[in-house]
Formats: C-alpha cells, sequence, structure tokens
C-alpha cells in the first residue's frame, strides 16, 4: 500500500473515531439522553413477560421459561431504537445545519456513515445490558459466554441495520417529522417475528410473514443461548440475514449521503 | 353573547385547532394510530393461541379480546400527545396569548382536551372498524359499539386532563414526552392485554386495583359480552374519578402558573 493510501485510510479512522466519540459525549454530556433508549425496551420486557408469561403452558412451546424466550427480542428492539434514534438524530443535524459542514471536510461520505452507524452499534450495547440484567433478575436463563457473545453481535448488526435504514429515511426527508416512519420499521420488523411465541403456535398472516422476515433468524440465532445449546446450523442463517440486510440499507443510506447538497 | 357561550365558542375552536394539528402532524398521529394498530396486529397474531389457556375467558377470537386493550393504549397515547402539544403552545408563548384574552381560562384547558375527547372517538371507531374488518364481532351490536366508543372518548378526556396538568405544571414538552414509557408501564399492570387471572405477579395483584383495568374492562363488555352493565358502570366510576382527579391537578397548575408565571 502507498504511503499516501496509508494515510487516507488513517484519516478515515481519525473520522469515524471522532464521530463516534461525538455520540460518545452525548451521551456523557446528557445522561438523561439514554433513559428512554434503555426505559422502553426494559419496560416492553418486564410488562409483556407479566402478561403472556402463562403462554408458556401452551403444547409446542419450547421452554417453561418466558423471560427467556422474550430477552432476545427485547434487546434486538433495544438495539433497533437505538438505531432509529441516529436517524433522528441525524435529521436533527440536517435541520440544523450541522451535516453541511460535515459534507464540506475532505472525509468520504461513506466515512460519515460509517461513524454514525458504528456509534449506533456500540451505543446499542447499553439498553442491551441493562434489559439483560433485569432478565436475569427476574429469571431468565444464563446463556453462557458464547450465547451472551452471540447476542451482544447480533445486537450491534441489528442496531447498524437500524441506523442505516433510519439515516437512508433522515437523508430523504430532512426532517424530524419522519421519526415515526423510522421507529414504526423498525419495531415491524423486529417484532414481525418470532417475537412472542415459536412460528408453529402463531397465527395467520402474521405466521407467514414470520416465516419470510429476515430477523426471524436473527431472533432464533440470539435466543438459542437463552433456550438451549448453541450450534453453528442455528447462528449462520442469523449472520447470512443480517449481512444482506445491512447490505441494503446501507446502499439506501449511501445513496442518500451522495445526493445530499447536489 | 353570554360568556357560556362565549367559552363554547372558544372550547370548539381550540379542540377543532387540536384535532388538526394532531392530524397534520405525524410525530403526534403515529403514536395513536400506527404504534397500538402495529402492536394490535403483532400481540394478535403472535400470542393469539393464548385463547386456548385453560381459565382464558370465552371469547370468539383473541383480536376480538385485544380491541379493548388497543383502544385504550390509544386513547391514552391520545392524552399524552394532547399534553405534548399543550406544552409546546406553553414553550412558544402561544398559551400566554390566549391566557391575556378575555376569555375564560379553564376554556383554553378544556378546549384542548375536547380535541383529545375528539381523538379518542376517532381511534374508537378506527380499531372497531380494524376489528370488524378482520373478523372480530361487536357482541353489544350497535348499541354496544356506541357504548364503548362513549367510554374511550370520555377516557381519553379525563387521562389527556394529567397529560394538560403535567403540560401546565412544567411548560416543557419533553417533560410530557417523559411521560411516555410510563403510559406502558400502568397498561402492562392492568387488564388491556391479558385476563387478569392469568397474569403473573406482581403484574397480576397490580392489575386487579389499577383504574385502568376497571376503563378497559367496560370497554371490552360491549364488544366481547354484549351489554349487561356491570363493568361499564364500573368504568364509567373509574373514567369520573380520573377525571375529578386530572381536573383538580390541572386547576392547581393552572393557578400556580398564573400565579407564578411559569
Amino acid at each position: 500500500m502507498s504511503a499516501a493510501a496509508t494515510m487516507g485510510w488513517r484519516a478515515n479512522l481519525a473520522t469515524i473515531a471522532a464521530l463516534v466519540s461525538r455520540a460518545k459525549n452525548e451521551l456523557v454530556r446528557v445522561p438523561g439522553a439514554v433513559i428512554p433508549g434503555v426505559l422502553a425496551p426494559t419496560i416492553f420486557f418486564l410488562g409483556l413477560n407479566g402478561v403472556f408469561a402463562n403462554l408458556t403452558q401452551l403444547t409446542g412451546f419450547t421452554t417453561d421459561s418466558y423471560a427467556s424466550f422474550l430477552v432476545p427480542v427485547s434487546i434486538l428492539q433495544g438495539a433497533g431504537f437505538t438505531g432509529a434514534a441516529t436517524g433522528v438524530n441525524l435529521a436533527r443535524d440536517i435541520e440544523q445545519g450541522w451535516l453541511d459542514r460535515l459534507l464540506a471536510s475532505p472525509a468520504p461520505r461513506w466515512v460519515l456513515l460509517t461513524g454514525m452507524v458504528a456509534s449506533a452499534s456500540l451505543r446499542a450495547f447499553i439498553p442491551a445490558t441493562a434489559v439483560l440484567l433485569v432478565a436475569f433478575a427476574v429469571g431468565a436463563h444464563w446463556p453462557g459466554i458464547d450465547g451472551l457473545l452471540i447476542a451482544y453481535a447480533m445486537v450491534a448488526a441489528t442496531a447498524a441495520v437500524a441506523a442505516c435504514y433510519a439515516s437512508g429515511l433522515a437523508l430523504h426527508y430532512k426532517s424530524q417529522s419522519a421519526a415515526p416512519l423510522m421507529q414504526a420499521g423498525v419495531l415491524a420488523l423486529i417484532l414481525g417475528t418470532t417475537a412472542y411465541a415459536p412460528l408453529e403456535l402463531m397465527e395467520g398472516w402474521l405466521q407467514d410473514i414470520a416465516r419470510v422476515n429476515p430477523m426471524t433468524q436473527v431472533v432464533d440465532a440470539a435466543r438459542q443461548g437463552f433456550l438451549g445449546g448453541i450450534t453453528w446450523a442455528e447462528i449462520w442463517p442469523g449472520v447470512l440475514a443480517l449481512a444482506a440486510m445491512l447490505a441494503v440499507v446501507a446502499a439506501f443510506a449511501l445513496r442518500g449521503m451522495r445526493r445530499m447538497g447536489k | 353573547m353570554s360568556r357560556l357561550a362565549t367559552d363554547l365558542r372558544v372550547v370548539k375552536a381550540l379542540g377543532m385547532r387540536s384535532v388538526r394539528q394532531t392530524f397534520r402532524r405525524p410525530q403526534l398521529m403515529a403514536p395513536i394510530v400506527v404504534f397500538p394498530s402495529l402492536l394490535l396486529a403483532i400481540q394478535t397474531g403472535g400470542a393469539g393461541g393464548a385463547v386456548n389457556l385453560p381459565g382464558f375467558p370465552p371469547v370468539q377470537s383473541f383480536l376480538q379480546f385485544m380491541l379493548a386493550g388497543a383502544m385504550m393504549q390509544s386513547l391514552m397515547l391520545a392524552g399524552n400527545s394532547g399534553g405534548i402539544a399543550l406544552a409546546v403552545d406553553i414553550e412558544m408563548g402561544f398559551t400566554d396569548r390566549l391566557f391575556a384574552a378575555p376569555i375564560s381560562r379553564f376554556a383554553v384547558v378544556l378546549g384542548r382536551l375536547a380535541g383529545t375527547a375528539v381523538l379518542g372517538l376517532a381511534a374508537a371507531l378506527w380499531f372497531l372498524a380494524v376489528g370488524l374488518l378482520f373478523g372480530a364481532e361487536i357482541e353489544g351490536g350497535v348499541p354496544g359499539a356506541l357504548v364503548a366508543i362513549a367510554l374511550c372518548s370520555a377516557a381519553a378526556m379525563a387521562i389527556g386532563g394529567i397529560g394538560a396538568a403535567i403540560a401546565l405544571r412544567t411548560g416543557k414538552s419533553s417533560i410530557v414526552q417523559g411521560m411516555f414509557p410510563l403510559i406502558f408501564v400502568v397498561l402492562f399492570l392492568s387488564t388491556a392485554f391479558f385476563p387478569q387471572g392469568l397474569m403473573v405477579e406482581p403484574a397480576k395483584t397490580i392489575a386487579e386495583y389499577n383504574p385502568l383495568s376497571f376503563v378497559v374492562g367496560g370497554i371490552r363488555e360491549p364488544i366481547v359480552e354484549g351489554l349487561n352493565g356491570t363493568d361499564v358502570l364500573e368504568a364509567a366510576l373509574a373514567i369520573a374519578g380520573i377525571g375529578l382527579i386530572s381536573l383538580l391537578m390541572s386547576a392547581r397548575a393552572l393557578r400556580h402558573r398564573m400565579r407564578t408565571g411559569g
């Protein structure tokens, strides 16, 4: 690699690190900002567990612990909301003219996008950890170190998918008014899976949607450690689904980024 | 023109403004229609097998059971959205201009609540239409549907009063917006989504005494059983109680705002 190319990569990495650092500073300076992102999935987890826990009595349910069945969905939901919040923050930056200043810098646009998406992936660990701690306190099974690492990897990648999708919308609408579209899209993607019950126990059209929704593979991969043993056969469809979704939404967001200011 | 007629004109004008404002802003509309509809669809498809659990009350379908919960969720979010909009009006100085006008100050608040009541009515109509479209039967027929709609509208107004009181007391939309997760807490701790007998502790015990359980029971009765009065009467009493509390809170917050100017 030539010296110029090496310097270029170093500059790109420094830009990504600076954008991640900016997101970190937002959390440090306004700690209250993290509370809604943590509260929402935690409340949903505790609420749904309190309400639907007896569903495990249905014949065909794969576990007797609804908390264990539900917790992977809740941490992915937290990751989805964190990703959607990245889109809302980007829309705010567009409205306030901050993105224009970033675009005027020599940093490539994909680098700017990567910085925002990476910060979403890292930030998603906060609600995930909070929900996991609450879940273990109410009796969710310990997934083992490997199961936990797989769950965290799924969380980071899901946040990246949600952040790309929401950023694409933010770049298209250039307004925080698009926030409900970002949140509803992410919520539908994550809950339109085997979120509440195994596929065999679901009903009607939702069963058909869950069958073809790539996110179902991700939920199943994140869930396996909480329900039993871990096998590669359950992991790779989730990894493949995430890679495919990320490719599509990253292309969507990058297209929006390239069109900005033109 | 008499004072009462003037106040009624103010209430009507501000109520219409409130409804128009909600329909024009996707941020206000989405929580009232999109999210409850999405959750209704997902919970009905995902947890529909719950009707086969021993102890589940006799219902035509889980969708029929869940309609009251979706209406309750929608009207509570309508109340919260009304509070946010009132707080935004305070932040922008619009409310101060109204308070300086020769009109009753309480009519200004009542105008906002009238708008919330209309949104509660619209939410009830929307979910009844969705239910009928997807095969749910309204056991109480047209009179039962009218009772459910009336209860929704009154409950939206009563619960909206709490949002209005918080907006008047704090004058900050971010604080009213912060109540959003609490809405889900009290909803999950009621019988909005599941029969009380099948919930797990501590949600089961809390749901037994939660006033929202009485409200949702009254809305549900005409849909799943037909009109026999007991639950409807309890709901009316619970709504009156909530309304009285929100009225006192609003009056106190209004007095405080007038005395201190903020």
